[in-house]
């Protein structure tokens, strides 16, 4: 089971995370990839290995390629963590501050 | 590529545009307009999620029956810029009575303008939970459902 931390770590890298940027852009092959993005074949598949492994991306068999594209499991674990608890109790708080707020409100003074 | 190495607190914040006053107004006498009606330890129906003001005060939910349960006390109040309360939960999700064994909460307001104010969320002392304390430090820093909240958030939205 791959966890948050390995998605965080698989993406540190700045050509992994373009591999994964254009995977999430469109599902693509390791030859499409590795054509569009300044990196070999080979390294391409390696990115993709990790990806993989940290639950980032899938794979199925499409005739005699495999396609990758992004695992949305995966990229939800990874979104749950970094939106957590507080963050969605604070936008939740946001939301109500707003709507009661009186909305001719005259300059706030210190004074109250 | 394990990291077994947790922090102790997390933290979390947000711009809202009201000011510092309304923000912490709502934050403490309109809790029930805001908090997530499944984050509280009641088995009765849901009838009201308050916070009393001031030192002493608690944060509680009060059910249908007239049943209360408390999972916060205030422990620093300073409006309209800070609250500090604790956080007594033990790891399964019940009340804690131990206050050696809870954790604390800091909610700060800073007024960035006259009409804007940043609200930050400071959750510390994690690890006074006791031994397994990570989970809940994962608890309050990871999500308990994407999509449950999307549709909290569609239905708040439409309303």
């Amino acid at each position: 089971m791959a966890t948050y931390g390995e998605a965080l770590t698989a993406l540190a890298d700045p050509t992994r995370r373009l591999v994964f940027e254009r995977v999430a852009d469109a599902p693509s092959s390791v030859t499409a990839l590795a054509a569009e993005l300044p990196v070999s074949r080979p390294a391409v598949s390696q990115h993709l290995r990790v990806l993989k492994d940290a639950g980032l991306v899938a794979d199925r068999a499409e005739g005699t390629r495999r396609i990758y594209s992004v695992d949305p499991q995966g990229v939800a674990g990874l979104r749950d963590y970094l939106d957590g608890f507080w963050n969605r109790s604070l936008v939740a708080f946001k939301r109500a501050a707003e709507a009661s707020a009186p909305e001719n409100e005259p300059r706030s003074t210190d004074d109250q | 590529m394990t990291s077994s190495e947790q922090a102790t607190s997390t933290t979390a914040s947000i711009l809202v545009d009201v000011t510092v006053e309304h923000a912490f107004r709502v934050y403490t006498e309109q809790i029930h307009t805001w908090w997530n009606p499944d984050h509280v330890l009641l088995d009765a129906p849901l009838a009201a999620v308050v916070l009393e003001p001031g030192v002493g005060g608690r944060i509680l939910a009060r059910g249908t029956d007239g049943s209360e349960c408390a999972w916060s006390r205030i422990l620093d109040w300073d409006p309209p810029h800070r609250l500090l309360f604790s956080w007594d939960i033990t790891l399964q999700w019940t009340i804690e009575t131990d206050p050696n064994r809870c954790s604390e909460v800091e909610v700060a307001f800073t007024p960035v303008t006259e009409s804007r104010t940043r609200v930050q969320i400071d959750h510390r002392h994690l690890d006074r939970h006791g031994e397994g304390w990570e989970s809940m430090a994962h608890s309050v820093s990871a999500a308990d459902g994407w999509a449950h909240d999307l549709t909290l958030f569609g239905a708040a939205a439409q309303a």
